[in-house]
């Protein structure tokens, strides 16, 4: 199989260049788009049973001997990584199919390689490649940001892409320096390095500062909020899954092989950790609108999955990646099923949003238990996510550290509520577009039509408003699939808990890891 | 010695630029600020051995390491595409930010927005 690890990344390519020869022909694009992203989850789940004893697949590109070559890497971490992803790359597809985000020809050709661009991170073991990568899936990005061009797309896509450069320069100086102090950028040759130079470990720190802008973590955060919330709706599902993870995946990799987990920075880390917690939910709580909550709440979620490197040890580590599964999937369900009454009502504001729940039942069922999950009510995967949180953080007694956990709970809570409040409760807010509704079909009066009194026609639209009015079932399935997912997980949760322990395995002790890529 | 004076001064002024508020100066700072990074992947490949690094013609303890010279001409490539967008931005976006991006505009009410521009 270790032959087929490269296909990760052309393939995705290789069906960008097919999407974009099928030009207007968006049908054509979509089987294209949608094969592709069912391979590599097929790819991935294969991927996955074969590294679940904690075996690394390494292929040396090119067959240049271990330490030379440009490896790709695929161990438990990588495999899990790549398939959630997969899942993620299909429901934000087929949401954007049913927005009609894909009638733009370059819509999903841009999204290929962006998810060629992020599976290419999570596998390759090299610290050059990984900022390649991270520029595949960042270029076209910046293009699905600032896509539709209105001016606040504008001004978003030029923080977002101002901040992405100056990070991604910094990134690449990062890799430099680590060159410049040890000689090589191979994971599996870097492995211990930190821990031995003094420049080999402020090299990997200003790497790991780069990682940690990329993530949003809070000293470096603010970018966040105000560039994804602007883009279309199915394109900040897509970023926020994929993007800042790619940081997240890098600081866990690059901590792990190269600090070996280094116990003098422990504090630092809870430090950042914990604030980003407490800062990312005290800022989603003081927004307005649907997105800007959401994506304020993921600095405040990335700080829970980043927590295990502060106490670095298997239960933490292992809570971490499962929470970092759920989270992505939480989340993205999160912004699809917010996304799809952002899409029909046509504004985010809360103030002017309402009553969601009354119209698409199914809707807010999606939200709610994607909204529990995060959170961290049983049976949704958030519960189990915490809940191992928590009980690591015990272990290590890093009391702070658990209040904390338990406390931004309750803030989370309380932005989901507002949302839930603000969107889906309550009255209809949109009494003009309801009135302009009826004024449009009073004008339309069927003389021959029994039901065309008054009364009658007031009854009859409002049975009507059911189907026709309501929304097409392809804007809520996207967000109910990813939600019943978290359900699933949240039950069975056994298997991702099995998985999520091995990787943190092969985090706190490389050693398997770093003998398959050197190859020695 | 002089590597780290050029770097020092490039990013320097790279900084200095991306201060400003145009987006073409910005552009010119990301310009300085990649050739500095380049300068500095240059010389971490050690700035003391630059004969070409040609097996068998090349005494392989002057010649220059040529990883180092395989990032940076990634490195520029990149930068180069980018900046070609960020121009591109520039020329359509208008040069300036608007001030109404500058007051918190609400996502929701992007439409309006692209109207009033």
């Amino acid at each position: 199989m270790s032959d087929l690890v490269p296909f990760l990344l052309w393939l995705p390519l290789l069906g960008a260049a097919l999407t974009l020869a099928a030009g207007e022909r968006v049908r054509l694009q979509r089987v294209i788009s949608f094969t592709v992203s069912a391979l590599v989850l097929a790819y991935g789940i294969t991927m996955l049973t074969l590294t679940s004893d904690g075996s690394v697949v390494v292929e040396q590109v090119a067959g240049w001997p271990g330490g030379i070559a440009i490896p790709f890497a695929v161990d438990t971490l990588s495999a899990l990584m790549v398939t959630v992803a997969a899942v993620l790359v299909l429901t934000s597809t087929a949401f954007a199919v049913f927005t009609g985000d894909d009638e733009d020809r370059y819509f999903l050709p841009l999204v290929l390689v962006l998810s060629g661009g992020v599976y290419g991170a999570f596998v390759t073991a090299d610290l050059f490649n990984l900022f390649v990568m991270i520029e595949v899936a960042l270029i076209p990005s910046y293009v699905l940001i600032t896509r539709r061009g209105s001016a606040s797309e504008m001004g978003a896509g030029r923080i977002y892409l101002t901040v992405n450069l100056l990070v991604s320069t910094v990134l690449l100086a990062g890799v430099g320096l680590i060159y410049g102090t040890t000689g090589t950028v191979n994971l599996g040759e870097l492995a211990g390095a930190a821990t031995e130079s003094v420049g080999a470990a402020l090299a990997g720190g200003v790497v790991l500062l780069a990682l940690g802008a990329k993530a949003a973590l809070v000293p470096v955060h603010s970018w966040l909020p105000r560039t994804y919330p602007f883009a279309s709706v199915a394109t900040t599902a897509l970023l926020s899954g994929l993007l800042t993870k790619i940081g997240v995946y890098g600081i866990f990799r690059v901590y792990a092989v190269m600090f070996s987990g280094d116990e003098r920075l422990q504090t630092p880390w809870l430090v950042i950790l914990l604030i980003t917690m407490v800062v990312g939910a005290l800022g989603a709580l003081g927004e307005s609108a649907m997105r800007p909550i959401l994506v304020f709440g993921m600095s405040s979620q990335v700080g829970y999955i980043l927590l295990g490197i502060g106490f670095f040890g298997e239960l933490g580590l292992q809570a971490g990646i499962f929470y970092l599964v759920h989270h992505i999937i939480a989340k993205a369900a999160l912004f699809l099923a917010c996304g799809a009454v952002e899409h029909e009502a046509g504004t985010g504001e809360l103030s002017r949003l309402g009553g969601a729940a009354r119209r698409e039942p199914l809707l807010a069922l999606a939200f709610i238990a994607a909204a529990l999950s995060l959170v961290g009510i049983p049976p949704f995967s958030g519960f189990v996510a915490k809940f191992s949180l928590v009980r690591a953080a015990a272990i290590e007694g890093e009391w702070i550290a658990v209040t904390l956990v338990v406390a931004v709970s309750l803030l989370t809570l309380l932005t989901m509520l507002k949302i839930w409040n603000g969107a889906f409760w309550g009255e209809d807010p949109d009494e003009e577009s309801r009135a302009s509704q009826q004024g449009a079909s009073g004008t339309l009066p069927d003389q021959t039509d029994p039901m065309s009194s008054p009364l009658l026609r007031r009854a009859k639209v409002s049975i009507t408003e059911g189907p026709p009015g309501g929304m097409p079932r392809g804007l809520i399935l996207p967000g109910l699939t990813l939600a019943a997912l978290s359900l699933t997980i949240g039950l069975g949760a056994d298997v991702l808990l099995g998985l999520a322990g091995t990787a943190a395995q092969g985090l706190v002790d490389p050693t398997a890891y770093v003998s398959a890529v050197t190859g020695r | 010695m002089s590597a780290a004076v050029l770097v020092a001064v490039l990013v320097a002024g790279g900084v200095y630029l991306l201060m400003q508020r145009g987006l073409v100066r910005v552009t010119f700072g990301f310009i300085l600020l990649g050739h500095a990074a380049n300068v500095l992947l240059l010389s971490a490949g050690g700035m003391s051995r630059r004969e070409p690094p040609l097996l068998g013609t090349t005494d392989p303890a002057v010649a220059a390491d040529p990883l180092p010279q395989a990032f940076a001409l990634t490195a520029i490539v990149i930068t180069f595409g980018i900046t070609v967008y960020l121009l591109a931005m520039a020329g359509n976006g208008g040069d300036d930010d608007a001030p109404d991006t500058d007051a918190e505009p609400s996502p929701g009410g992007s439409t309006e927005q692209g109207v009033r521009a």
